[in-house]
């Protein structure tokens, strides 16, 4: 099998599609949206360097090397190699299926000639679950079969660049262990997109789920380029608790250059009470799986369609509130009645103080 | 917000000293009418104006009968003693009382020397720590307590005086005479009631005290937690209060099913659809089941049962027959009606559930212990109002107008009514002379006097209770403190400063206290007594000075409740919880500044109404136009 969409069960098998496609099928069979796509495996790779003779061509001029650690040499190899795979197109039991894929893609999405992202999802044989991040490269905004395919024979010669060679070879880790899967992933287009937290990361509260959003790309709210809209969701119950309208003066509709966001925009909130509240499940969702509150980017893609637009991007543990040692209540060591006095005795915020700290209007 | 009050400029602003007090047109002489502690004075003035005074319009929404001032004694002797001298809460004693303009008004007192809250923690400890240990077992106490005070005071009577006092006294050698006991059981009347309200206060602020810890503790761990989330953990225990409801309830399902709600949603009166009910078999099977709900939980006041000229379900059929009528015409219409208890308890059961998940192990088995805690005081929190307010006080005011009676048949009184002119001194001394001008053979000395006196009253009173109360007297606190002011009355230092702050100029929002979930908008039906409850449309928000679970008939009608008074645990914000209506509670004015007919929108989560028109002369007019 060389294809496998992240819905596949078997794209969960980190050995053949890599940590990366691997990661994004688990959420997709968490029932969390990612942008949709699919994995060219390894099984495709395999049959790409079976293909004129490549894995042998490779292993020489690798061998050829010997003990030298010179990054000129790396280099050298490199374009060695670029040559060669450059006149070596993918097989045809590759590239059949992979055109099939993306053309499934595109009704799918029911975009035509849609943008993707291209990434490399490289797995190793001797080191399942290895990172290689940063080390292998992303290309977005690939349009038509022939593009994306180009694009996975970049992916499968940049296994051999002089970069990742030198890396490799300082983590001891042979380049034939190397097994390039590549992801193929819809180019987000975010109508709307920001950051959320599973806690309030102002006053630690667990029970909230705040969300900062702005027009476009999620640049502008990171970056802290604009003020942005901000929400505060019930996480019991799923709620929303407060809305607060920002000012939302510049947004970055792709990745290279911020536009002005004209003036009826910046003074409407960019995301709707449907959208917010679905976030936040997703953002409970992840907390649960992980088991810890987390740090969500997520966009809300213009492509796709109401109800299948929402799209994780990344998620990783809130760090600082999640090891803040909270105050207790109360002593557990004091027993209740001790409780009971200092409560009807004002010692902490009376109900109604408390409550008005809820009700910020 | 703590905040925005922290920088709100306090200045100086005070609400005016009782002794800046107008008194209306025509209530001149009101202090005459009640006990003289009651009433500022002289001597007390440097006290009363060091103190913060608000309106217990909760318990008495217009001004009180002479007679009436007794629940205001009943009610602030219970707390003082039970906060004050019997489990010395720590950092308060009770709430000190006086009547303004026929108005109560209450100030809450706080300890402020560290030694002496230290000395009261102490015993607070050991002795609430009693209480909190035994609940069960000293509440299924007071139960029966409760219970032998109402059938004590059933057994009162006041037989009418005769010529000769009646052959036994003879016969039985009972070497005294009949009419004693006229005397012995006013005095028992009066003492009944008393200890009705010390009962009362036995375990109510105890029962505030575990909701509050819950409460503090849900703060703590959660520092944004809404009130209703805490509430609705604490909700779906099922309790006493809402059994008069579902009575009716089940008296409609049974009228749909016997066939006879022609009868009972027809326009005709309590009196014609009773009689037309006798007539058929199934009428009658229907009257015999309407029958065994009467006693005991028709024995229940439309409003609070504070003053003796208020109705009861059991006293105004057509109440209960109005409730009854409207759930019939929801069953025949195919909707559910019953109160969605398991699906509160589901509700309930899940979201504590959730929010256990995001405690650590040892806040966990804090929250489970708080939460039992708060669960075990919830039904006395409810239940108590059925005993005390409502049974206890619809025989205490049968009594009373029993006692009315026999002073008209004794020919003291030309009107039965009257007899709450006095105070319950002076009708003490009143029947005293009664008694002894009869036993003496002369007609009562102070006939003409009493009269005099009541025809002088009469015209006060209803210059008083035409007036309304000012919210507040006295100097505001910087902070109110006292959690069960803020529990009990809805009285915050927000609403506090929201009263000062109304007097400036109208503004099209009330603020209030977020009873109970839930964004509406419609007209507004302002009632301020059950006498009204006919009015109130479907479709419209009913705004009333405070409602009680038994305007069972307008909680299946309006779309949201308003009230003057009250807080997150007061009985309208609960009912309106179980119900699901949205309700904004203590907001002070909305009886005053609201008109029938106007549009608000209220939001029972941020506690606001927003008035969406002003009043015009011309609703008023159509109000007008309408009565």
């Amino acid at each position: 099998m060389y294809i496998h969409e992240f819905s596949d069960p078997d794209c969960q098998d980190v050995r053949e599609v890599g940590g990366k496609a691997a990661g994004l099928a688990q959420m997709t069979a968490a029932g969390l949206p990612v942008a949709p796509g699919f994995a060219v495996t390894a099984a495709a790779y395999r049959s790409y360097l079976r293909t004129g003779g490549l894995q042998e061509f490779t292993r020489g001029v690798l061998d050829g090397l010997g003990s030298s650690r010179d990054q000129s040499a790396f280099d050298d190899a490199e374009r060695t190699i670029t040559e060669r795979f450059a006149q070596v197109p993918l097989p045809e039991e590759v590239a059949v299926p992979v055109r099939a894929a993306y053309a499934k893609l595109c009704a799918d999405t029911g975009v035509p000639d849609i943008a993707v992202a291209v990434r490399s999802s490289a797995t190793a044989e001797d080191s399942v679950g290895a990172s290689f991040a940063g080390e292998f490269e992303t290309w977005v905004d690939i349009v038509g079969a022939d593009a994306v395919l180009a694009y996975v024979h970049k992916c499968y010669v940049s296994v051999f660049a002089g970069r990742v060679l030198s890396y490799l070879a300082e983590k001891e880790i042979d380049p034939h262990a190397i097994e390039m899967a590549v992801v193929v992933q819809k180019t987000v287009r975010a109508r709307s997109a920001g950051v959320m937290f599973t806690l309030s990361p102002t006053s630690g509260d667990r029970s909230k789920i705040v969300m900062e959003a702005s027009w476009g790309l999620g640049l502008s709210v990171v970056g802290g380029e604009v003020t942005p809209d901000r929400f505060v969701v019930d996480k019991v119950g799923l709620e929303i608790a407060d809305r607060v309208l920002g000012d939302k003066i510049i947004e970055y509709r792709r990745g290279d250059a911020p536009v002005d966001v004209p003036a009826d925009r910046r003074q409407t909130l960019c995301l709707q009470d449907e959208e917010v509240v679905a976030l936040a499940a997703l953002g409970k969702k992840l907390e649960k799986m992980h088991q810890a509150p987390q740090d969500i980017e997520f966009a809300v893609d213009e492509e796709l369609p109401e109800g299948s637009n929402l799209i994780l991007l990344q998620c990783r543990p809130e760090t600082v509130w999640s090891h803040a040692v909270r105050k207790p209540a109360f002593d557990a060591a004091a027993g209740m009645m001790s409780w009971i006095t200092g409560s009807i005795s004002g010692a902490t915020a009376a109900p109604a103080h408390a409550h008005d700290a809820s009700h910020q209007h | 917000m703590t905040d925005i009050a922290g920088t709100t400029p306090k200045s100086t602003a005070r609400f005016p000293f009782f002794n800046e007090a107008t008194t209306p047109a025509g209530g001149e002489g009101w202090e005459s009418m009640y006990p003289y502690y009651l009433v500022p004075s002289e001597e007390t003035t440097e006290h009363e104006n060091k103190q913060f005074w608000f309106a217990d319009t909760m318990h008495w929404s217009r001004g009180c009968h002479p007679f009436d001032s007794i629940g205001a004694e009943a009610v602030y002797l219970g707390v003082g003693t039970f906060s004050t001298r019997i489990f010395a809460l720590p950092v308060s004693l009770g709430l000190d009382v006086r009547v303004v303009n026929g108005y109560v008004y209450i100030s809450p007192l706080a300890v402020e020397d560290p030694a002496r809250i230290q000395e009261r923690v102490a015993i607070f400890q050991e002795r609430a720590g009693y209480y909190y240990a035994n609940w069960d077992e000293l509440y299924a106490k007071w139960k029966t307590k409760m219970e032998g005070a109402i059938d004590s005071l059933r057994t009162i009577s006041f037989p009418h005086l005769t010529e000769y006092d009646p052959a036994e006294v003879v016969s039985e050698a009972r070497g005294r005479s009949s009419a004693m006991a006229v005397i012995e059981n006013y005095h028992r009347l009066i003492d009944e009631f008393f200890s009705i309200w010390q009962y009362h206060f036995e375990f109510l602020n105890l029962g505030y005290g575990g909701y509050i810890t819950f409460f503090q503790f849900c703060k703590q761990a959660f520092p944004l937690i809404s009130e209703q989330s805490i509430s609705r953990m604490v909700a779906g225990v099922d309790v006493l209060a809402f059994r008069p409801d579902d009575e009716l309830r089940k008296l409609a399902a049974l009228s749909n099913e016997l066939g006879l709600n022609p009868i009972i949603t027809g326009d005709t009166g309590a009196d014609a659809v009773l009689a037309a009910l006798a007539e058929t078999a199934n009428g009658r099977t229907w009257l015999a089941a309407f029958e065994s709900a009467k006693d005991p939980w028709f024995n229940y006041f439309a409003e609070y049962g504070f003053t003796h000229d208020q109705e009861t379900w059991a006293s105004d059929l057509s109440i209960p027959l109005q409730g009854i009528a409207r759930y019939a015409v929801k069953i025949a219409a195919g909707e559910d009606i019953s109160r969605p208890i398991e699906r509160l308890r589901s509700e309930r059961d899940e979201i504590v559930d959730e929010y256990r998940a995001l405690l650590t192990g040892d806040e966990a088995r804090q929250f489970d212990e708080l939460l039992g805690l708060a669960r075990k005081v919830f039904p006395y929190i409810e239940e108590h109002n059925i005993y005390v307010e409502h049974w206890s006080h619809k025989i205490f005011w049968e009594k009373t107008w029993d006692l009315a009676r026999f002073l008209v048949a004794a020919g003291f009184l030309d009107n039965a009514e009257d007899m709450f002119y006095l105070n319950r001194f002076e009708l003490d001394t009143a029947l005293f002379d009664v008694v002894d001008s009869w036993a003496i053979g002369v007609p009562a000395r102070g006939k003409k006097r009493w009269q005099a006196e009541i025809a002088r009253r009469r015209p006060i009173v209803a210059a008083l209770q035409a007036a309304g109360a000012p919210p507040a007297y006295g100097i505001p606190p910087q902070q109110v403190t006292d959690p069960f002011a803020v529990m009990n009355y809805g009285v915050t230092t927000e609403r506090v400063q929201d009263w000062l702050g109304a007097s400036g100029g109208a503004t099209d929002t009330l603020n209030g206290i977020p009873g109970s979930l839930g964004v509406v908008e419609g007209p507004v039906r302002v009632l301020r007594s059950e006498k009204d409850l006919p009015l109130l449309q479907p479709g419209e928000i009913l705004v009333a000075p405070i409602t009680a679970p038994s305007w069972a008939a307008a909680f299946a009608v309006a779309t949201g409740v308003i009230t003057d008074i009250g807080g997150m645990m007061c009985h309208a914000a609960i009912v309106c919880r179980e119900y699901g209506i949205p309700a904004v509670v203590g907001t002070g004015f909305a009886t005053a500044r609201l008109t029938t007919g106007q549009r608000v929108r209220i939001d029972g989560k941020a506690g606001t109404v927003v008035v969406l028109e002003p009043a015009t002369p011309a609703d008023d007019a159509t109000a007008v136009a309408a009565l």
